[in-house]
This record gives C-alpha cells, sequence and structure tokens, in this order.
C-alpha cells in the first residue's frame, strides 16, 4: 500500500513539473527552484505535511521534499534553539544529501567522462 | 564609383570567381544520414582522436582544408588568404587552425552564416584582383556548441521540438581566378533583421526573415526569378523556418516552393535520427553544400544554385539578458553557366 | 520616430503569434505518462530504500538522510555511465524532479568541465545548474525559521 502511495504521489508531482515545462517557458532550471521553495513554503503553511505522510518517498524524493526536509529541519531547529536554529536547521537536516551530492559528482566526474549524444 | 554593385545589396563579378575543389568532414552522426556518401571524410569518433571537443573540430577544420587542397592540385603555400569562422567564442576552432596552416587568415563570424560570408567575401578578393588562390572553411561540433550554448551533454533534459542539432562538420571551398569548376557570379548581403523571437531554441523563426529579406533583395536586386534557379538552399532553418521563409517570400511576389531546400533538412533524416527541427550550424550549410551540392554540380544535375547561409548572431550573454534573437543571411549565386 | 518604434514592437508581435501558430504542440499526454510512470517508480524505490534502513533501526530523520545519500550516489554513478540523459530524454521531469535528478544537474556539468581543470572546471562548474536550488532552498528555509522565530508560534 505505501508503495502505491509512493507511486500515485511522486508521479503526479513529477507530472506537474512536466506540465510546467511543456507548457510555460520555463527551463528545467526554473522548475527545480520553483519545486524547492514551494516545498519550503507549503510546509511552512503546514500544507507538505500531510502530503509527506501520506505519499512517503513520494513526496520526500521529488525536490519538493528537499524543501520540506528544509523547512522542517529551520523550524524544528528554532524551536530548540532560537534564531540561530533558524540558520542552521535547513541546511543540518539536508547536509547528508548536499555533501553525498559534492563527494559522488566529484567522483564520477573524475572516473567519467561525458559521451557524446547519438 | 562602385562598378560592379546592383541594386542595394548585390555585388556582380566581372570575372566570376571559380570553385575549384570542395573538401568535407563529418561526424558520425551526419554520416548515417541520407547525404552520407557525398561527404569526404566521416568520423567514427567525434573526439578526432584529440583531449577535447574545440580541438577535435579545430582539427577536422585544419584537415578539411588540406584535404580540398589536396584535391585543387595545389600546395597550403598557394593559398593567400584563408576566410574562416566556426561557433566557439573568439573562434577558437577557426584561429587554432590557421595558427597550424600558416595561411593568411581573416576570422568570421556570422554564427551559421558563416559559409556564404566567406564565400562572399573570398569571391570579392579574387575579383577584385587582391588574390588568385584562397580557401573558404567553415566548421561546427555538436558536442562544443552544445556546451558553450546549451547544456552538458549527460544533462538528462528534454529538447524541444523546435531545437535543431548542431552539425559536426567541416567544409571547405578553394577559390581561384582561373580553372575549372562552378562560378560564382553574385553575392547579396544580407541585413541584420529582428523581429523579436526571443526563443533560443526556435532559431528558424529567428533566422528566417532575414533569409527572406535576402531572397527578397536578390531577386530585386538583380532582376532573377525563382526560374532563374535549380536549387534555392537556405543553410540551416529547419523544418519551422523554411515554412516561414517560404510564406514570407511569397508574400513579396515570388514564389520558390518549387526549388527550395534547406540544408538542415537535407543532412539528417530527421524522424529517423530524432533531430526535432533539423540541423544546424557554420558546418550545416558547409558540409551540404561542399559535400552535395557541389558534387552535383560537377555532375552537372544542379546548374544554378542560391546558397543562403542563416546565421542566429545570438549570445550566451545576450540570450540571458532576455534580448531578441538577431538574424542574417547572405545569398551567393553559383552557376555552371556564365 | 516614436512612431516607428511603436511599429516595429507591433510588427514585433505579430510576427510572434504568426511564428506561434507554426510550432508543434509538444505530445503532452505522452511525455506526462512518461513522467508519471518513471517519477513514480524512482519514488517506490526510494520508498523500498527507506524500509530498509528503517528495519535497520535508523530513525525518521536519519532514514530520510540515508535514502538521500543513496539516491543521489545513484544518480551520479547512472549520469557518470551515460545512462541517466537517455532515460531523460523520454521521462523528462520524471527523472529532473526526484533528487536522482538534482544528483544529475551537479555530476553532468562537474564532468563536461573535467577539460578545463578540476578547480575552475570540475569544482567551479559543479553547482552551475543546482547551485540556484540551494541558493533559493537554503535561503527560504532561513527565512520560514526566523519567522516563525518573531511572529513566536
Amino acid at each position: 500500500m505505501d508503495y502505491i502511495r509512493a507511486f500515485v504521489v511522486g508521479g503526479l508531482i513529477c507530472v506537474i513539473g512536466q506540465l510546467l515545462m511543456d507548457g510555460t517557458k520555463l527551463t528545467p532550471a526554473h522548475v527545480l527552484v520553483l519545486f524547492v521553495t514551494a516545498g519550503v513554503i507549503l510546509t511552512a503553511l503546514g500544507i507538505y505535511e500531510p502530503i509527506a505522510e501520506f505519499g512517503g518517498a513520494g513526496a520526500t524524493v521529488p525536490l519538493p521534499g528537499f524543501g520540506y526536509a528544509l523547512a522542517k529541519g529551520a523550524i524544528k531547529a528554532t524551536k530548540a534553539k532560537g534564531v540561530l536554529g533558524a540558520f542552521t536547521g535547513g541546511v543540518q537536516a539536508t547536509a547528508g544529501g548536499v555533501a553525498a551530492a559534492i563527494l559522488f559528482g566529484y567522483l564520477m566526474s573524475v572516473i567519467f567522462t561525458p559521451k557524446t549524444k547519438k | 564609383m562602385a562598378t560592379k554593385k546592383l541594386g542595394k545589396q548585390t555585388v556582380k563579378f566581372d570575372h566570376p570567381p571559380v570553385i575549384i575543389a570542395t573538401a568535407t568532414t563529418v561526424g558520425p552522426k551526419e554520416g548515417e544520414g541520407p547525404l552520407s556518401s557525398y561527404f569526404d571524410t566521416i568520423l567514427s569518433d567525434d573526439l578526432y582522436g584529440e583531449k577535447s571537443w574545440e580541438l577535435a573540430e579545430s582539427k577536422m577544420l585544419r584537415e578539411t582544408v588540406k584535404t580540398a587542397v589536396q584535391k585543387a592540385n595545389k600546395n597550403i603555400t598557394d593559398m593567400e588568404y584563408m576566410l574562416s569562422g566556426d561557433l566557439l567564442n573568439q573562434l577558437m576552432s577557426a584561429s587554432f587552425a590557421a595558427r597550424d596552416l600558416g595561411i593568411p587568415f581573416f576570422g568570421l563570424y556570422g554564427a551559421c552564416s558563416t559559409m556564404t560570408e566567406s564565400l562572399s567575401l573570398g569571391a570579392m578578393l579574387i575579383d577584385g584582383g587582391y588574390a588568385t588562390h584562397l580557401v573558404a572553411v567553415t566548421s561546427s561540433h555538436f558536442s562544443s556548441a552544445e556546451r558553450q550554448f546549451r547544456f552538458p551533454l549527460e544533462l538528462g533534459n528534454q529538447r524541444p521540438l523546435t531545437a535543431q542539432w548542431t552539425v559536426t562538420g567541416a567544409g571547405a571551398a578553394i577559390l581561384a581566378s582561373y580553372g575549372q569548376g562552378p562560378r560564382i557570379t553574385h553575392v547579396t548581403t544580407g541585413k541584420v533583421i529582428d523581429l523579436g523571437i526571443k526563443d533560443a531554441n526556435n532559431m528558424g523563426a529567428a533566422m528566417a526573415p532575414a533569409a527572406s529579406d535576402t531572397i527578397t533583395m536578390h531577386f530585386q536586386d538583380t532582376g532573377f526569378t525563382p526560374e532563374s534557379y535549380d536549387l534555392i538552399v537556405t543553410g540551416d532553418l529547419g523544418a519551422i523556418g523554411k515554412e516561414i521563409t517560404e510564406e514570407m517570400v511569397y508574400d513579396q511576389g515570388y514564389n520558390i516552393t518549387k526549388v527550395y531546400e534547406d540544408c538542415g533538412l537535407m543532412i539528417f533524416d530527421n524522424k529517423a535520427q530524432d533531430t526535432h527541427a533539423g540541423g544546424s550550424g557554420c558546418g550545416c550549410s558547409a558540409s551540404v553544400f561542399c559535400g552535395y551540392i557541389y558534387k552535383q554540380m560537377l555532375e552537372k544535375k544542379l546548374n544554378r544554385v542560391l546558397l543562403i547561409s542563416t546565421g542566429a548572431l545570438l549570445s550566451t550573454t545576450s540570450a540571458q539578458q532576455g534580448q531578441t534573437i538577431p538574424g542574417i543571411a547572405h545569398a551567393v549565386t553559383i552557376t555552371n553557366h556564365i | 520616430m516614436q512612431n516607428k518604434k511603436l511599429q516595429s514592437i507591433n510588427k514585433q508581435q505579430e510576427y510572434n503569434e504568426y511564428v506561434q501558430q507554426k510550432i508543434p504542440k509538444p505530445t503532452y499526454l505522452k511525455n506526462c505518462l512518461w513522467a508519471f510512470v518513471v517519477g513514480g517508480l524512482i519514488c517506490v524505490f526510494g520508498q523500498f530504500i527507506g524500509s530498509i534502513f528503517k528495519n535497520m533501526g535508523l530513525d525518521q530523520d536519519e532514514v530520510a538522510t540515508a535514502t538521500a545519500i543513496v539516491l543521489v550516489f545513484l544518480g551520479a554513478f547512472l549520469t557518470g555511465l551515460g545512462v541517466y540523459d537517455q532515460l531523460g530524454k523520454r521521462a523528462g521531469a520524471g527523472s529532473i524532479v526526484p533528487i536522482t535528478g538534482f544528483a544529475n544537474s551537479i555530476v553532468s556539468p562537474a564532468m563536461e568541465f573535467k577539460r578545463e581543470g578540476y578547480i575552475f572546471g570540475v569544482a567551479a562548474k559543479m553547482f552551475v545548474l543546482a547551485g540556484p536550488v540551494l541558493v533559493y532552498g537554503f535561503g527560504s528555509s532561513v527565512i520560514v525559521g526566523l519567522l516563525y522565530y518573531f511572529l513566536g508560534k
């Protein structure tokens, strides 16, 4: 059941992204920025939490989920540590993924070279 | 007195320069296209044994010049000028090739219109009596253009249906004041025209107004009609730009439909090779002209051709600053009979 | 002069509208179907990895972080192999929007600019596309934290 919900929620979020890319002048980079920021705002408004609870990985794996983790972390840390928490919370909550992206990104570019498109 | 001037934008040569030889080099994808049998060299790897795609493109241009010179039974030292350009910043491909070849060099930038720009100026130099032999050559490379103008190759993005595919290819033509071969009789130099297209993924539409303006001016200046030609061929307008040009020229009172083609639609099989709107780049009209069209002219299957290479004069900076895309097109009349 | 400028703007508008009719419409249904299936499957896979970590006894936050790291690795690895762009050509947003796509947007420019060196090439270009995501993501999260603090919920 969890898997079906993840599939549907994740799929739908991607469809929204696809419609934005095909139907408007937005580039993929615009869509990604929009999605992360939307995730942050929706979480702050308390709208994303129920989506994440329902969809599981379907809501946390797409980029709005990144925004969700950021906002959730920022709010949680602010509660615990005050103003400083507002600065550290979001970055802390997502540090693992970002650091992984840097390390693996570097490694892959050392190992592989890009191939031309056919 | 400009005695060779015809009308507003056209020149007519007293002693039409001869294209005594051409040569082409293309990449693997172009080699799988419908025109593959007309190219001299088809690379199996578009890195061409070099360290980077930029160097590969430069080598492509350099080797194409050497082949063309050889086919003309000349030496590199016989070449008095090299008129050349490409799409890379500060003309890396052309100027690096010119460094190795040691031919006096004029670097030209007309985006994808550079092939007819170099043929135009080359023909003027020869007819003006400033040179006996020179080489006009341009190149483009899919991978080097993609990383400069668009996205990294391994990025998982989708190309819009209006997008065109930069041709990996180079074409060189040897112009001479005497000899055997098709001759350049007229040159119509285009104006920069901008009708406000901003979408860098729809270059055909950005360049079409310039192409149709140059074609119309050519007819007006020379008194020629579409019937004067066996083939009127634009550089790289692709499917959308070609249709627009046809309609815009028709609005000016000339029906070119019967003899009109576009190099960007000839070089690839758009459906089978998934190139969307067609090929583009300096190398597109260069390789199609120096390969297919020139050989058809030698075999007399084509006798009078109007070649119009088309360029989109955008830069990565102008695009990011939200500017519209100016277009340019230069037309060259090439004929077997004078 | 003013009049002439106005005329040219009208002409540009007219031309843009004319061009718009010529542009082929994207195949919405096919694109969305691809995006839905591929995006959905990547999330299902994320759910699967998450459940493994959960069974290993990690708490909720740790599960999220560990899952992100694994998915980022896979996105990076498939990019290195030259598979991810092939997938992206069909799946579009289905492979761009999940966090694996974020990894792809970091690895692809890094690889591409290797020839410009490891400092000004790989390292500098790594965040050409993903940088804005971090700027807006981190930035807005700090603002949300501050708002939360000052509006004192």
